[in-house]
């Protein structure tokens, strides 16, 4: 069974050195000549303003929290789906009670709008 | 095991080297199509109808100059475009291209595809975040919240799949769709999977990420020379690859329509060739409306793309699972 | 073999954790934090738990690290500034309760030599998806239900956290 794995792990180490490889090939063949005007990031052809380190939206935060708790549902129903006709009816109800939580966890999300990147006023920043 | 069953280095070899060419090619593809719905001539100048323009252009990058902005994090501006392409490869592992040809053939192979998937979510972020430029980090985040949001519809979906087959080796997916593709069975999952492999391959109408009227480049505005063709060619790479997985999941991977019933008897060796050439085809196909999509669909805004993820396709793809899961479990008990 | 990527695998996962701790930029750490939890999920995998191994790549590497990511990415923080700089009393509390702790660690993988048990077949079969399947939703079904309580639960929390500091920011205005 764990030989299975063995070339997945081979493949990770070719993907590698090959990506490596593909690097290190252009730092070795191209010119390097640098000056400040060209190692400034781009800002429309004027002088860069402040750092590119802004704060941003909390929505993107939010987002990330949100795909933790719908990935681990995702993750969840998958040995139920490899096995539910084995499983039985009292697995299906368990499922079915697990599937209206999270609803009711998405359902709200939505609700409220914090998912809502169109600058409307919504419940959530009203 | 199997006799059919091939040597898997030996296709882990072959697949490798046809990926990354075809990459190659899908980029010409995409300068032929795209001037063919413009109506313009398109690269026709190196080698026969141009076919030699991808060469000249890896050659290009790889003469350019490879140029980090100061104030970035070198080391992570270095590493971010590693990660893409390696992503992109690793899937390679798991699909089957026929019977008995495949790489390894692992337990929880959707899972791994899934895996995979999320990691690529780092080589964008980290891009932008490294790269010291507003566009970047915009691009980054945008990049980053969009992949995030997508898997779930995508995960979804494949569940559906997993459903009819009842394992998660995607070598049992390909196997089980010798009678019915799964396209005719589970059509809503088929179609929010293709809008989720867009969404995870960044192309219109979902390529929010480098958004060239408002973003520049995206993430990658401040990469040049090799690194930036590092992502390029993960992109396309991501191209093939959701194709592969669309034709896979969905269109019965090598199978040919309704196979079971009518398909006679065959050889091994010309089966395996029949296998290769249906899927080698339905992939082409699926790289061909991609290419198609891209040149045909504006783009949408970024609140459109977040809604139609959360609030359509997701409770969409859960219910589409929870009515397929219930209508087998009714026949079955039936 | 197995016992070569073991000890591979083991001081792999015990480098790129001292590496968080010892790194000054951040998200270094993070990506470090990545490379320790994917040499984790190496580690079940010799274990022969295949199932454990990928959710940990997914959850862990996947979900959880791209939050992470996004936190420090938004409060933006600049590198630390060294931690040799100044607590050199903590530092040294630190240090001393390390070696304690090691010591410990030590003293009880002491008792087992011979690290890596053998695994017949049967117990190999633990690990794939059906055998989980099977006793998740039967035996473990009670957890399973909390979990999705315990989910939403962090939704809404997390949506409440997030609303307060808005509104709080429109006050100051």
């Amino acid at each position: 069974m764990l030989e299975n794995y063995i070339p997945i792990i081979v493949l990770f180490g070719i993907a590698i050195v090959l990506a490596i490889i593909l690097m290190s090939l252009s730092r070795l063949l191209g010119p390097y000549r640098p000056n400040k005007n060209k190692l400034n990031p781009y800002e429309s052809g004027m002088d860069p303003v402040g750092q590119a380190k802004e704060r941003y939206s909390i929505g993107f935060y939010l987002v990330a929290m949100e795909f933790i708790v719908f990935d681990l549902e995702v993750i969840f129903l998958y040995p139920w789906a490899v096995g539910f006709l084995d499983l039985g009816l009292e697995a299906f109800f368990a499922m079915t009670i697990f599937i209206v939580i999270l609803f009711i966890g998405l359902w709200y999300t939505l609700k409220i709008g914090t998912l809502d990147f169109s600058m409307k006023p919504t419940l959530a920043n009203r | 095991m199997a006799e059919a069953e091939v040597n898997s280095y030996l296709v882990l070899g072959i697949s490798l080297f046809m990926l990354l060419n075809s990459a190659a090619l899908t980029v010409y593809a995409e300068r032929r199509i795209a001037s063919f719905i413009q109506n313009r001539v398109g690269p026709n100048r190196v080698g026969p109808f141009g076919l030699f323009q991808p060469l000249a252009d890896v050659v290009k990058l790889l003469l350019k100059e490879d140029v980090t902005p100061i104030h970035s994090y070198r080391f992570i501006h270095t590493i971010a475009p590693i990660i893409p392409v390696v992503t992109a490869l690793m899937t390679i592992a798991v699909i089957p291209f026929g019977e008995g040809i495949y790489v390894t053939d692992i337990n929880a192979g959707v899972l791994y595809l899934l895996a995979v998937a999320s990691l690529g979510v780092y080589g964008v972020t980290l891009a932008g975040w490294a790269s010291n430029s507003k566009y970047s980090l915009l691009g980054g985040l945008r990049a980053a919240a969009q992949m995030v949001s997508y898997e779930l519809p995508l995960g979804m979906a494949l569940a559906s799949v997993v459903l009819f087959v009842g394992s998660l080796s995607v070598v049992d997916v390909a196997a089980s769709q010798e009678y019915w593709w799964y396209l005719f069975l589970n059509p809503l999952g088929a179609i929010i999977f293709i809008i989720a492999a867009f969404a995870e391959s960044n192309r219109t109408p979902f390529d929010l990420v480098e958004a060239e009227q408002e973003l520049v480049g995206g993430f990658h505005t401040e990469y040049s020379s090799m690194k930036f063709g590092m992502f390029f060619l993960a992109e396309y790479m991501h191209v093939v690859i959701n194709s592969m997985l669309i034709t896979t999941f969905f269109f019965g991977s090598y199978h040919l329509p309704f196979a079971g019933y009518w398909l006679p008897e065959m050889s091994p060796l010309a089966k395996a060739i029949l296998d290769v050439l249906v899927f080698t085809a339905k992939t082409i196909f699926f790289i061909f409306v991609f290419i198609w999509v891209r040149w045909t669909i504006p783009r949408f805004k970024y609140n459109q793309v977040m809604n139609l993820g959360w609030s359509k396709l997701l409770p969409l793809s859960i219910l589409n699972f929870f009515v397929i899961a219930a209508i087998l479990f009714a026949l079955n008990a039936a | 073999m197995a016992t070569y990527a073991f000890v591979l695998l083991a001081v792999l996962a015990i480098a790129t954790a001292l590496g968080i701790v010892l790194n000054k930029n951040t998200v270094n750490s993070v990506l470090l934090l990545v490379l320790n939890l994917l040499s984790v999920a190496g580690l079940y995998l010799l274990l022969q738990a295949q199932f454990l191994a990928i959710i940990q790549v997914v959850i862990y590497a996947g979900a959880i690290m791209v939050l992470f990511l996004f936190v420090i990415m938004l409060l933006n923080v600049d590198d630390e500034e060294s931690l040799f700089d100044k607590f050199r009393i903590r530092y040294l509390l630190a240090f001393l309760l390390v070696v304690v702790v090691f010591g410990q660690i030590l003293y009880s993988l002491g008792g087992v030599a011979e690290m890596l048990p053998e695994i017949s077949p049967e117990m190999a079969q633990v690990g794939t998806v059906e055998a989980v399947s099977e006793v998740m939703y039967t035996n473990y079904l009670i957890p399973f239900e909390m979990t999705a309580i315990l989910l939403t639960a962090a939704v809404v929390g997390a949506l409440l956290i997030a609303q307060f500091k808005i509104k709080k920011d429109e006050e100051d205005e």
